[in-house]
């Protein structure tokens, strides 16, 4: 049913995520916080936007915003044509959050099963998208381990594996490998770009790394903190194959220094 | 203001909700006794009248809260302090009792702590011992503490602080232990990097952060003292204390005197409670510890 | 290995043996069945050859095991010597069962500081050092009781308690069917059940919580105990009222302590848990009550203690002519001692039994959970 409307809105216009005028107000004990201000975005099917920004500039908030976590208390926020509430009823998204959030009392195959259970899909469906998504992440042969008894590159695998298992058309990430090491991260990167060329998944991607952000993306949008808003819209011009080595190509260096400079004039105007 | 609304006022609903029930509750339970009075007297008293009556009965089943209420207003602060059937004086029996078994308890629970945190050999032979031992219903040692201490002519304050004193040293080695462990690795990594003695590793480290586990423990463990006095008071047929005002007012069923009674019991071990509490917030404080 | 070098406990166990051989003999003139000068010589001998030969090891296992043999085998002749004797021991027959005891303090020394590899050794090694120190509690309150010829009321030996056990078994099992399989299990079960679906209502209805917690918080402060009286009135001298004291004894913890838990799960994975759309009745099951169930488990731990003390307790205010309170109380009155150490040890029994299958049945569903794997977080 997903899949038809997605399909259905593609039809008129590809726009997956498209957010107009979007802002949020949090109410804190030291009195009223503009997380995000005039937003204007959108995302188009097949698209890998990331979002870059210093702490507390909004990106996370944002993505929650996508995803029906936080209300918007200004403007308007549409995925596929509804509205941020009707999307995740329609369980229109995979979430994946900084940590692997890993239920402890559950194997792999069965965390992974989680949101198939809740979705209500018949057995031998759930095995068999489980078994399609440990694939995409590499994780066959993990399926009854716990998630204590593997590593963290492994846990946060499972986690998209998890998202995947979904079949949405949208995956959202917040910081998905901010707590791994570099190494662990480069091979995560690559695996993921694999993964969204294979599936033509939609990805929103925060991050605070510039080469991740660059590495990753077709689209990269700055943001800059008090209040959270886009100050630059970068559009990649990187091949959709990118090896790793990539990022040394003086192509990638110039798209990254202008992300560079993006930053730092959202951080001059705050000074 | 929030803090009224958050919690205050739920707090205060469900007090009146549960006041109401009582009073539902002893016309409900007293009603069957009432209207057999009635009935012998040859009386037919309309509902309110009747509802009335259930609620002033001297015996009730179940004494209306405003029955327990005058009754432990008026022995608690009508009666003379050294009265027998003030409140306060019974009181002070259980208290002192108490007192002086939680500070033995205390004392005795820290000293363990600290052989078993020291000594592998204890901690290894003594500790699954303490915590088999809370599983054991200790208080059904009680009465025969007692009756063996007065056989051999050892009677009042010192049997009864004894319960109280096994009662309380429990949670507190347990606590401490805890608390004696939880410096951080990198702590004692720095500790070991300074040389520092055992004894320097001990008062400069592990005291203080066993401070907040101590205070929680000896809340437990107060608790826990007031309620050994009580049961210590009970088998011998005490004359003063808590517990012999509830065995008193369980042998001529007078109701109302064992929920005073109870109210009283109350009373003391939150006033304990809260005032280790404070204490363990004002060391906390003296400390440099953060204000929760 | 360092572990065979000579040690205090050692050294002063010598000192105390060449201290007893000056002070002979063991027991005194009088007694009746006095202990042979051979038997003597095997106890002094035992305690110093072991005591020496544990030196002489070249490896910590080999001296722990002589210690060990040295120090139960006197033990055992010490024992089986004051029986017959009773309050006949002097002072040396006290000097060797203090040697006796630091041979056993030094093994048990050898033993705490042994790493072995194998997890079944380890385990193995995990129940002996406290068998053995909970063992010596029992020899040394036998051989004192019996050497010292404490009076019999004050405190019975552990034999003749253990020979009670085994001569009023009917008893002891007619008192644990009223108190354990009526009262307890029954106000257990009811209390916990209670405690557990209010702390559902309470998570349901926020202002009920609210409200809730503080009391539930300051009642556990509270001693409950004292209902047993009021109970006994309502509810009749049978088991049903120790029920009744049960059920409120062990409702708060239960209550306190789901709520806590079923704070416990994380925001990430409440998070998680909304981007699917699931219901509160799907998050509850999935996500929540899983992540309390340490917290629960602990309520029930809590709670198997509370609820053996509350029917014990509600006992002492009235019963029928059985249960284990009952027993307690009127055996006392008839100063039969060995009879309410005979309830006690039951007592005990059952405490430990109760909260062992607690906490196997805790261990087997709260595996994943870092205090039973014993991992990372």
């Amino acid at each position: 049913m997903t899949v038809n409307q997605a399909t259905a809105t593609r039809v008129e216009q590809s726009a997956v995520v498209e957010a107009r005028q979007l802002g949020l107000t949090f109410q804190t004990n030291d009195g009223p916080v503009r997380a995000l201000s005039n937003v204007d975005l959108t995302i188009n099917k097949g698209e890998f936007v990331s979002f870059i920004g210093p702490s507390g500039c909004g990106k996370t908030t944002f993505l929650r915003v996508i995803a029906d976590l936080e209300k918007p208390t200004e403007g308007t926020i549409s995925i596929n044509g509804m509205s941020s509430e009707q999307a995740r009823e329609a369980r229109a998204y995979g979430y994946v959050f900084q940590a692997a959030a890993l239920l402890p009392w559950r194997t792999i195959e069965r965390n992974v099963a989680l949101p198939l259970e809740i979705i209500g899909l018949p057995r031998a469906e759930q095995q068999e998208r489980i078994k399609r998504t440990m694939d995409l992440v590499n994780l066959s042969g993990f399926e009854k381990k716990y998630p204590w008894q593997l590593s963290g590159g492994m846990q946060q695998r499972a986690s998209i594996a998890r998202a995947l298992a979904f079949d949405a058309d949208l995956l959202l990430m917040d910081e998905p490998f901010g707590a791994l090491d570099e190494i662990v991260r480069d091979h995560l990167n690559e695996q993921l770009l694999q993964l969204w060329r294979r599936t033509d998944k939609t990805i929103c991607f925060v991050t605070h790394s510039i080469p991740e952000a660059v590495y990753l993306s077709t689209r990269i949008v700055v943001m800059s903190q008090r209040p959270g808003r886009v100050t630059d819209v970068i559009e990649s011009t990187l091949p959709k194959e990118r090896p790793l080595d990539i990022r040394e190509s003086p192509e990638f260096l110039a798209i990254a220094a202008r992300v560079r400079d993006g930053l730092r004039a959202g951080h001059s105007y705050e000074d | 203001m929030d803090r009224v609304r958050d919690k205050i006022i739920p707090v205060l609903t469900i007090l009146a909700a549960l006041v109401a029930v009582w009073y539902v509750a002893a016309v409900f339970m007293n009603a069957p006794f009432q209207r057999d009075l009635d009935r012998r007297a040859g009386e037919t008293p309309g509902t309110i009248e009747f509802i009335g009556k259930t609620l002033s009965q001297p015996k009730p089943t179940m004494p209306a809260p405003h029955q327990v209420a005058q009754n432990f207003f008026e022995n608690t602060f009508l009666r003379k302090v050294t009265s027998n059937r003030s409140l306060v004086y019974h009181s002070w029996v259980t208290l002192s009792s108490t007192l002086l078994g939680f500070a033995f308890g205390t004392a005795l629970g820290i000293l363990i702590a600290v052989g078993i945190v020291h000594v592998t050999a204890l901690d290894r032979s003594l500790m699954p011992w303490i915590i088999a031992s809370q599983t054991i219903p200790i208080l059904a040692v009680a009465p025969m503490i007692i009756v063996v201490l007065a056989a051999i002519g050892v009677t009042g304050l010192i049997p009864k602080a004894l319960i109280s004193t096994y009662l309380s040293f429990f949670p507190v080695a347990v606590g401490m232990v805890k608390g004696l462990r939880s410096p951080e690795v990198m702590h004692l990594d720095l500790m070991h990097t300074y040389n520092a003695s055992a004894s320097q590793t001990f008062w400069k480290l592990r005291v203080p952060a066993s401070v907040p586990f101590l205070f929680a423990s000896m809340k437990v463990a107060v608790a826990a003292s007031l309620v050994g006095a009580i049961v210590g008071e009970l088998p011998t047929g005490a004359v003063a204390g808590i517990g012999a005002k509830l065995l008193a007012g369980a042998y001529y069923s007078q109701t109302i005197d064992i929920w005073a009674a109870l109210v009283a019991g109350s009373v003391v071990a939150a006033m304990l409670v809260v005032l280790v509490g404070l204490v363990g917030k004002l060391v906390e404080r003296s400390m440099g510890g953060r204000p929760a | 290995m360092m572990n065979s070098k000579p040690s205090w406990q050692v050294g002063l166990a010598l000192l105390l043996c060449a201290i007893a051989m000056t002070t002979m003999p063991l027991l005194a003139a009088e007694a009746p069945a006095p202990m042979s000068s051979g038997t003597t010589s095997l106890i002094i001998g035992l305690i110093a050859l072991s005591g020496v030969a544990s030196f002489a090891m070249f490896s910590g296992v080999a001296s722990a095991a002589v210690l060990f043999i040295g120090a139960h085998g006197a033990a055992w002749l010490l024992l089986s010597g004051i029986a017959g004797n009773e309050g006949m021991a002097r002072m040396p027959y006290f000097l060797l069962l203090a040697a006796a005891w630091l041979l056993a303090w030094r093994c048990v020394a050898i033993l705490s500081g042994l790493k072995p590899t194998s997890p079944q050794i380890r385990t193995f090694l995990r129940l002996l050092i406290p068998a053995i120190f909970g063992a010596w509690i029992l020899i040394i309150w036998e051989a004192v009781t019996r050497g010292a010829g404490i009076p019999f009321i004050l405190l019975p030996p552990p034999s003749a308690v253990a020979a009670r056990i085994a001569n009023s078994l009917p008893i002891l099992a007619a008192d644990v069917r009223q108190t354990i399989f009526k009262a307890v299990l029954f106000g257990y079960v009811v209390g916990c059940g209670a405690g557990f679906v209010v702390a559902i209502l309470a998570d349901r209805v926020g202002f009920l919580r609210r409200g809730l917690l503080p009391i539930g918080n300051m009642v556990s402060a509270l001693p409950i105990i004292g209902v047993a009286p009021i109970m006994v009135m309502w509810f009749g001298f049978d088991w049903q009222s120790k029920a009744a004291v049960v059920i409120i004894m062990t409702f708060f913890p239960m209550l306190v302590n789901t709520v806590a838990g079923l704070a416990a799960s994380g925001h990430m994975e409440r998070d998680l848990m909304r981007t699917y759309a699931s219901s509160y009745w799907q998050t509850l099951f999935k996500l929540r009550l899983p992540a309390a169930a340490p917290f629960i488990f602990n309520a029930l731990k809590i709670n198997s203690t509370l609820a053996l003390i509350g029917a014990i307790v509600a006992e002492f205010f009235g019963t029928p002519v059985v249960g284990m309170g009952f027993r307690i109380s009127t055996e006392i009155g008839r100063m039969n001692v060995d009879m309410v150490w005979a309830e006690i040890a039951v007592a005990a029994l059952a405490g430990s039994v109760f909260y062992g299958v607690v906490a196997l049945v805790e261990r087997a569903t709260t595996f994943w959970h870092p205090s039973v794997r014993g991992g990372r977080a």
